[in-house]
């Protein structure tokens, strides 16, 4: 009888998950022993998080492949297990006040945005199809949860059943287009499948670029690119708060993450079949998105609608698959990550019980009774924008330049352009708050958690924008 | 033992059954039989991927279809609880009738 040869198994590359899945599990074991108040779930959350930053740095001599060339360690991983960890702790701390006005007493909650992490991770750091499969389910089946966590609430459950609905369907596009890139080159291993293309040894190229098709189907659902979009405004519209930015930057940086490795990574030699394919999704994005953000009246569609146009944006960087691409692509995740739960952290603070003030118009005057709050919404989204010196335009000048040293120019100037036309919108919550009369009354108290994370957000959009070079540097070595 | 049906029946098959999966989600109403459908794509994958491995005499793929398996497991359980707490406070199952936000 034949034996099954036992894999090398090399957990100290994996330890930032090992790390987080404890933690997390942690989570859920105390979480039955503290009554209402969840400071201890909270602390031992936020703990973890940071263990796992640190246990990221556990390998040396980059990059390290392990568990038969199915996992890597490489300067993306880290940097993106950098961004994910960060952007986990902010939402942490953004719900913290929000959960406790609007009486989300789960411990779960905290335990699914760890486990989420930990799928992100994975999926930023795999290089075979089934571990990039497996990473995006975690991340998605915790994100359905919690897009759904307010039970009683039917928005919430609208939102949830949506996007459990389409990320399903999504799934089974993503499912087909990795089967028949197996079918193709008889491999799941992305590093044997880039080999297979460079020597020119695909058993059926019709198959492939069939499965290619269907991956960019899969993918697009997944990081909400035009036409596969339709979810977005929902979801964000109906999740809580803080979930909703969660969603907008962790687990859309881990499918990009997922997204570079497998087209700019494993089949650069294919590009001319792909590549087209992807500036017109990216154009399309970039366009509705930025339309579709102008017709909104509600504040996180309009964020949400920002958030499609700007996924545009960043698919300029897998299109120019070059260093600099993935550089720019970790450098606009983090510059992304500080302004927009930097815009959601004003939103939750400008919330009450029972009325969440989520319409534009709920902004009317807001310069004239707290101008500090006027002045960083402002400033998160002109930055959004990417409105000099600001971390939004350092961050779409770099993917624009990477996308200009391989020749894409056409592609770059309609970019600028819809930077351009997005500026309306953003705008059009500045004139609210700083030329409109107040409409009502606010009623703000200033939860002390909420305002440091948008102090947070603030030092990141304007460190990010006034010093990108260390933060540079870091990214390309 | 030479298998005499050969690879492209089956990926005939599994075409067939995935085309039908997608258009149920794309045509039907029900909550519970638009997730029917999308196991229904998810085990078209499974037939593809077996087809592959045993043609190609491979292992990868098996191993693939048990972790579609699994995720799918994962995923009706967490789908049906979405419905259960749906159907709590509202009693149907008809997507046209969620429609607080607009599509």
């Amino acid at each position: 009888m034949e034996h099954i040869p036992s894999p090398t198994v090399d957990l100290v590359s994996l330890a930032p998950v090992l790390v987080l899945s404890v933690f997390a599990m942690m989570v859920l074991l105390v979480d039955l022993y503290v009554k209402r108040d969840k400071t201890l779930v909270i602390f031992i959350s936020l703990v973890g998080l940071l263990m796992t930053a640190i246990s990221a740095f556990a390998k040396f001599d980059l990059p390290v492949h392990s568990f038969n060339d199915s996992y890597v360690v490489d300067e993306l991983s880290v940097f993106f297990i950098m961004i994910f960890t960060l952007s986990s702790a902010l939402a942490i701390l953004l719900s913290i006040d929000y959960n406790k006005r609007e009486g989300i007493r789960m411990g779960e909650y905290y335990s699914l945005i760890l486990l989420c992490t930990v799928g992100m991770i994975l999926l930023a750091s795999s290089t075979d199809m089934i571990m990039i499969f497996l990473g995006i389910e975690i991340v998605s089946i915790c994100l359905y949860v919690l897009a759904g966590i307010r039970r009683s609430d039917p928005k919430s459950n609208e939102a949830a059943l949506k996007y459990f609905l389409l990320g399903a369907f999504a799934t089974g596009f993503l499912l087909y287009g990795m089967t028949l890139v197996y079918g193709a080159t008889g491999t799941t291993k992305l590093g044997l499948i880039a080999e297979l293309i460079r020597e020119e040894q695909i058993a059926s190229k019709p198959l492939m670029l069939m499965g290619i098709v269907l991956l960019i189907i899969g993918f697009g659902f997944k990081v909400a690119s035009v036409p596969f979009h339709m979810w977005a405004p929902d979801v964000y519209h109906g999740a809580p708060t803080p979930v909703t930015a969660f969603m907008a930057v962790g687990p859309k940086a881990a499918a990009f993450a997922a997204f570079f490795r497998v087209f700019a990574e494993a089949m650069p030699v294919l590009s001319p079949s792909w590549e087209s394919l992807l500036c017109i999704v990216a154009v399309l994005s970039m366009f509705i998105g930025n339309v579709g953000a102008i017709m909104q009246t509600n504040i996180k569609r309009l964020l949400a609608y920002s958030s499609v146009s700007h996924v545009g944006y960043i698919l300029i960087a897998v299109i120019a698959k070059n260093s600099l691409g993935s550089s720019s692509l970790v450098f606009y995740m983090l510059a992304y990550a500080f302004m927009i739960f930097g815009a959601f952290g004003i939103v939750i603070l400008i919330g009450r019980k029972e009325n969440e003030m989520l319409e534009i118009a709920d902004y009317s005057g807001l310069a004239y009774k707290h101008p500090l709050m006027a002045i960083s919404m402002s400033v998160f989204l002109l930055s959004l924008g990417g409105m000099p010196p600001l971390a939004g335009f350092v961050a779409k000048f770099y993917i624009f330049s990477a996308a200009i040293k391989e020749g894409f120019v056409t592609l770059v100037v309609l970019a600028v352009l819809n930077s351009v036309i997005s500026f309306y919108y953003y705008l059009k919550v500045i004139v609210y708050m700083y030329m409109k009369e107040p409409e009502g009354e606010f009623q703000i108290s200033l939860a002390p958690m909420t305002v440091f994370v948008v102090v947070i957000a603030m030092v990141g959009t304007a460190g990010l924008g006034i010093f990108p070079d260390p933060i540079l540097y870091f990214t390309q070595h | 033992m030479e298998s005499t049906v050969p690879l492209s029946h089956y990926l005939v098959l599994s075409t067939t059954l995935f085309v039908i999966g997608v258009l149920g989600v794309l045509v039907r109403r029900n909550a519970i039989v638009v997730f029917m459908c999308i196991e229904i794509m998810l085990n078209a994958v499974n037939i593809s991927l077996i087809a592959f491995d045993r043609y190609m005499n491979l292992h990868t793929g098996q191993v693939f279809s048990f972790m579609v398996m699994c995720v799918a497991a994962a995923e009706v359980s967490v789908g049906l609880a979405i419905i259960i707490s749906i159907f709590r406070n509202k009693p149907t199952v008809n997507l046209d009738e969620f429609n607080i936000m607009k599509w």
